[in-house]
């Protein structure tokens, strides 16, 4: 009896062994396989969707105090894009940078940092998410971007807002940084362009001369060195047509979770 | 087999909502764990409170997790999260759906609550696991006071894993900040969420140890047929 028991306990383990190799050789080929990745996917639209649904679109995400700050804010990413034209705004401390929004908006506007720091700001202590899974918390103080995309009037058949920056991270002429939102969070009370941190003029490690603040959502989806903002009805034609430099790369285009 | 057949009785063990709902579970908390490494492997340390980061102090920094026990294999936070939450969504349908049938079926209460009579038997179940000597027959039919309390705890901590994982979401925070009052902020609740998942890792290493120290073929087919096969008691 007790050597049955034996033999089928060892043949249970082999088993078990054989199946869980098989099972991590299956999990390869899944990764690999487009087909099924794309069903993967499918769970971002579930998480938007529920995400959605437990939040009303003007939900804050949580504030902080001064006291709450991190020490070190680490910057991620691109700390000093080395393009030619970034170099050169740098080279006068933004004195000719000139933030252009247009696309699908009745009334193009081309702002200056003097100008954008003369309308109304909104100052805000939040925590950043990075996807990796680091967390550091900063003040931010910008102008709420749906005060601007009023002051450009959106046209009716805009959808989503589209970042350009001067953020070379992928190198070469495809690898500009950009990013998209959808009108929700471009209208959300949180989201807005900040040319400070923590009370001081934007860093370049940090995006300077403006960035992207979108606290609902991942890190990535932050862009930082915002050259100009479009309104279009879709983004299948930009990069790869994912609506984003990672995007591009296999990551989530909803960066909720 | 010296034993006398005609005592070896078969009996229906596992309703069929529990099996399917088990057999599931297996599967998405192995890919949910495997593929949680490879989220962890793109920040290998981890924090108490709201935020932290390469500069903070960590309570936990350690070397990647090797590839055999990732998915994918190679280092692709990526498609790691592509498989971590589609996953979580099968994890929790499914966890509902035993959840619910637990409740109407009165399963929990009759088959998971530990009675009083085992309460008081509670010294003398411990000292017989610890001589690996498990109940027989048709003892073994119901589950004793250690096996109750090693369930209950795993149906606290898979919940658990699902609120730990919510509150690393920064949407979810906006919705429900009371997840980050509850767990301490988000690199809290990421400590507790890798913590909880090696306390899952730990329950099933038991539960596969008492499964080959029970009988695994009937273990194994009690979980999928249903049936389970009473070993006669063993005669003096």
């Amino acid at each position: 009896m007790s050597k049955l028991i034996g033999i089928s306990r060892r043949a249970a383990l082999v088993g078990a062994a054989g199946a869980g190799g098989l099972a991590l050789a299956g999990c390869d080929q899944l990764s690999r396989n487009a087909g099924f990745q794309r069903v993967l996917a499918a769970a971002e639209g579930w998480n938007q969707t529920s995400q959605r649904l437990i939040m009303s679109d003007t939900r804050l995400a949580p504030e902080f105090t001064r006291a709450d700050l991190s020490p070190v804010f680490r910057s991620n990413g691109t700390s000093r894009p080395d393009t030619d034209a970034y170099k050169r705004l740098l080279d006068t401390d933004f004195a000719d940078y000139r933030l252009r929004i247009g696309g699908l908006v009745r009334q193009p506007l081309s702002l200056s940092l003097a100008e954008l720091k003369a309308l109304p700001a909104r100052t805000q202590i939040t925590r950043h998410d990075c996807v990796e899974g680091w967390s550091a918390i900063g003040g931010w103080t910008g102008v709420q971007l749906g005060l601007l995309l009023k002051a450009a009037g959106l046209l009716p058949q805009a959808r989503y807002v589209v970042f350009h920056c001067y953020d070379n991270l992928g190198g070469g002429p495809g690898g500009l940084y950009y990013e998209s939102v959808d009108l929700v969070d471009a209208f959300h009370p949180q989201t807005i362009l900040a040319y400070a941190m923590n009370g001081q003029p934007l860093p370049v490690s940090h995006g300077a001369p403006l960035r992207v603040r979108l606290e609902r959502q991942l890190g990535y989806k932050m862009a930082k060195y915002i050259a100009s903002i479009e309104a279009v009805d879709s983004f299948a034609h930009m990069g790869q047509g994912k609506g984003g430099f990672w995007e591009d790369r296999g990551y989530a285009w909803y960066g909720g979770i | 087999m010296k034993a006398d057949t005609s005592t070896r009785t078969v009996v229906h063990r596992h309703g069929l909502v529990t099996r399917i709902t088990h057999w599931i579970n297996v599967v998405a908390l192995v890919i949910m764990l495997m593929s949680g490494l490879q989220i962890f492997n793109a920040h290998p340390a981890l924090y108490w409170g709201a935020y932290g980061a390469n500069f903070d102090p960590h309570w936990l920094a350690l070397k990647k997790f090797p590839g055999w026990i990732t998915i994918p294999s190679w280092q692709d936070l990526a498609t790691g999260r592509r498989w971590h939450l589609f996953f979580a969504w099968v994890f929790v349908v499914n966890g509902l759906v035993y959840l619910v049938n637990g409740f109407v079926t009165g399963h929990f209460r009759r088959h998971l609550l530990p009675t009083r009579a085992q309460w008081r038997g509670f010294g003398g179940s411990v000292r017989d696991h610890l001589r690996l000597k498990f109940p027989k027959g048709s003892e073994a039919l119901e589950y004793n006071v250690l096996q109750k309390i090693a369930y209950l705890g795993v149906l606290v901590l898979l919940p658990l894993m699902l609120a730990t994982g919510l509150t690393m979401s920064p949407a979810v925070d906006a919705a429900w900040p009371w997840l980050l009052d509850l767990f301490g902020g988000r690199q809290s609740a990421r400590s507790l969420h890798f913590i909880f998942a090696w306390s899952i890792v730990g329950f099933v290493i038991v539960h596969l140890v008492a499964l080959l120290a029970a009988g695994p073929i009937n273990g194994v087919r009690s979980m999928i047929t249903g049936r389970w096969v009473v070993e006669p008691e063993e005669r003096p």
